[in-house]
């Protein structure tokens, strides 16, 4: 991950932070994420010290507390790391690629594509747990951002901004569908207050296995075509005399973060704001270097939404409030400093 | 002048389209009326039972549908033209999420009247604007801040609201999402005056403000030059785009998506540079009027305005940008 971003960085470019330090912050940014990893199977509803959760990985038995590892929070960490990385690197995408601050991975679709799908599945065809409603999801977030592709798209190839205007489009006329089903269906509305609040509790591993390799290719396309945004944020004439080709790397781009951000959506269910915010950070702590600002985010994302998903454990014990929830409130104050220190960094 | 003249044949063809469903709307219902009844009662020419259908009971709310509808069309369009951004509404900097929060927790947690509901609503609105507005301020606002600070409180905001109705019982919880899409049900003439009186004086306000904001358009600086004090407009504009969405959502509900999809809808029709006010007003209207009748009498059961509003003002949106992206073929 490390040599690929580092790649990205060619000669001549001019940075705010050296690449020695870019990548020592990189290291710090890992092993804050590995610390929450750790953190997360120890923390919860009854706490577990560090030593048996070493035993549970390495020496297993029948204990009860390992049972609890094993079986429940080892999965959730990982269902939380995984969500995070898509989640965080299909923000970068999405605004590396239109350059729009407000911009998501929701914004072309993609949530809408499959809460609407999740809501008939509900609604229409009865579905009721977390691996009937996956497929669903994934394949409603896939076939909503092809359409909008297809809509912003010309033979001259696609305007980011019309994109984003035929994403948020789509994703009105799917929203407004969904609310009428679920205002006139209340089995689907209570169905579905829960899957839209997002939340990576309860998931067993096999809903993340199926999910791990488009996310894989994802991660490889994000960084083919890291260079050539970075051209285009100079504007797409420069970026063509330099021998980009904007309408494939677009495209690239687009199936890169719908194959994330349906793949987390699919998973978790919508979680909104990790996306948004962490490239927003990440571009502030490199500069404008997309494959840094991807291997950023893909390591602060994550942590992001552990962060999140411990706080929801604990604030509330015994009850929990679903990540979804939370991550804004850990989020936004964040951001809101930030954004109040620096000089704002627009795109 | 070309595209002045082509501002104003829309805005005829627009009204005339209004004037039109409006007649429609108070034919329709459990008492169908002939046009000419509702042309003369409007006129005063009848009396008794017509006359109350027409004037008491469904003119308050193709009012409604008209007026709010104008004022969330100009309310986006202060916004987008302001931030220049084709995705800002008054939801961008707190209000519509604000406004929900209150009304929620009123609903929710005080279970209070339409009166209680109304004001808890502004007040979330309002306080929410005023807190983006405060923590966006630096030795002056700037637009990037504004959105990003604006995105990050929301952000909270929504999660909030997301928790209140996870954790309201299943009759409340629908009451209240049917209230955040807006709907125009139960309006009577009291709202109407109130709201409307509100919302024709703050669009004359917009229109007064217009000019500074087309200079701002391009940019602080050009403005600043051109003698535009550029941060007392931008307050300017803030306070009146926010108090139309306020006057609408105290009414009826946030009506939403009119405000972020009328100004866009206009600028095509109009095919104007930037993005205008008197268009946008007549699109929101339009659109308001349009998605009301259909909530009502097309649909299978009666639904909130709201959900109407958002699949026409987004699939004709979505048609425009489909047709403008195949004459560039």
């Amino acid at each position: 991950m490390t040599t690929l971003a580092l790649r990205q960085d060619g000669p001549g470019t001019v940075t705010v932070p050296g690449p020695r330090r870019r990548l020592l912050g990189l290291v710090v940014a890992l092993v804050v994420l590995v610390v929450l990893l750790v953190l997360s199977v120890m923390i919860g509803s009854t706490s577990i010290p560090p030593s048996a959760v070493w035993d549970a990985l390495f020496h297993s038995s029948a204990d009860i507390d390992q049972f609890a590892i094993r079986d429940y929070r080892l999965p959730r960490a990982i269902v939380g790391l995984v969500v995070g990385v898509a989640l965080g690197l299909s923000g970068a995408l999405i605004q590396a690629l239109t350059r729009n601050p407000l911009a998501d991975p929701g914004i072309l679709g993609v949530h809408a594509g499959a809460s609407f799908a999740v809501t008939v599945a509900v609604g229409l065809l009865g579905v009721r747990d977390v691996q009937g409603y996956m497929w669903f999801a994934f394949a409603g977030a896939l076939v909503v951002t092809l359409m909008v592709l297809a809509l912003g798209s010309t033979r001259q190839g696609s305007s980011p901004v019309v994109m984003v205007l035929a994403g948020v489009c789509v994703g009105a006329v799917l929203g407004g569908a969904r609310e009428a089903l679920q205002l006139t269906n209340p089995d689907a509305f209570d169905a579905m207050r829960s899957w839209n609040a997002g939340s990576i509790a309860g998931r067993p591993l096999e809903v993340v296995w199926p999910i791990l390799p488009f996310v894989a290719v994802a991660l490889v396309l994000a960084f083919v075509v890291a260079g050539p945004l970075n051209a285009m944020a100079l504007g797409d004439e420069l970026a063509v005399a330099q021998g980009v080709r904007l309408a494939r790397t677009r495209v690239l781009a687009i199936v890169a973060l719908s194959l994330l951000a349906g793949g987390a959506t699919a998973i978790a269910g919508p979680i909104v704001f990790v996306g948004l915010m962490v490239p927003h950070v990440a571009r502030w702590i490199v500069g404008p270097h997309q494959g840094w600002i991807f291997a950023y985010s893909i390591l602060l994302a994550p942590s992001l939404v552990l962060v999140s998903d411990i706080l929801g454990r604990v604030v509330i014990r015994p009850g929990e409030i679903p990540v979804g929830v939370v991550t804004a409130f850990v989020g936004a104050p964040v951001l809101i400093a930030l954004v109040r220190r620096r000089k704002a960094s627009g795109l | 002048m070309r595209l002045e003249w082509r501002s104003i044949i829309v805005c005829a063809v627009l009204a005339l389209a209004i004037a039109c469903i409006a007649v429609l709307a108070l034919m329709t219902g459990s008492y169908t009326l002939s046009p000419g009844q509702v042309v003369s009662a409007l006129t005063g020419g009848e009396t008794g039972l017509v006359h109350e259908i027409v004037v008491e009971w469904r003119l308050p709310r193709v009012a409604a549908a008209l007026v709010f509808g104008a004022a969330l069309g100009v309310s986006g369009a202060v916004f987008q033209s302001m931030l220049r951004n084709p995705l800002a509404d008054p939801g961008l900097i707190g209000f519509t999420q604000g406004s929900y929060t209150g009304a929620l927790i009123v609903i929710l947690l005080v279970n209070g009247s339409y009166v209680q509901l109304a004001g808890g609503a502004l007040l979330g609105g309002m306080a929410t604007a005023v807190a983006v507005y405060a923590f966006a301020y630096r030795r002056g606002v700037q637009g990037f801040r504004l959105i990003i600070v604006g995105i990050g409180v929301s952000a909270m905001l929504e999660s909030l609201n997301t928790w209140l109705i996870l954790k309201a019982d299943l009759e409340q919880a629908m009451a209240a999402v049917a209230w955040g899409v807006g709907s125009l049900n139960g309006v009577s003439w009291d709202q109407v005056v109130v709201g409307g009186t509100c919302v024709l004086v703050l669009l004359l306000l917009a229109g007064m403000l217009s000019r500074p904001m087309r200079q701002m358009e391009l940019g602080d600086d050009a403005a600043a030059a051109q003698g535009v004090r550029v941060a007392a407009a931008r307050l300017g504009l803030v306070v009146v785009g926010v108090a139309l969405t306020a006057a609408v959502t105290a009414a009826s509900g946030p009506i939403i998506f009119v405000s972020l999809v009328a100004p866009q809808i206009a600028r095509r029709l109009a095919r104007t540079a930037g993005i205008t006010l008197v268009p946008a007003a007549f699109v929101g209207a339009l659109l308001c009027l349009a998605a009301d009748y259909i909530a009502q009498h097309v649909a299978p059961t009666p639904l909130p305005v709201g959900i109407i509003t958002v699949i026409l003002g987004g699939g004709y949106l979505g048609w425009l940008l489909f047709t403008e992206a195949r004459r560039r073929l």
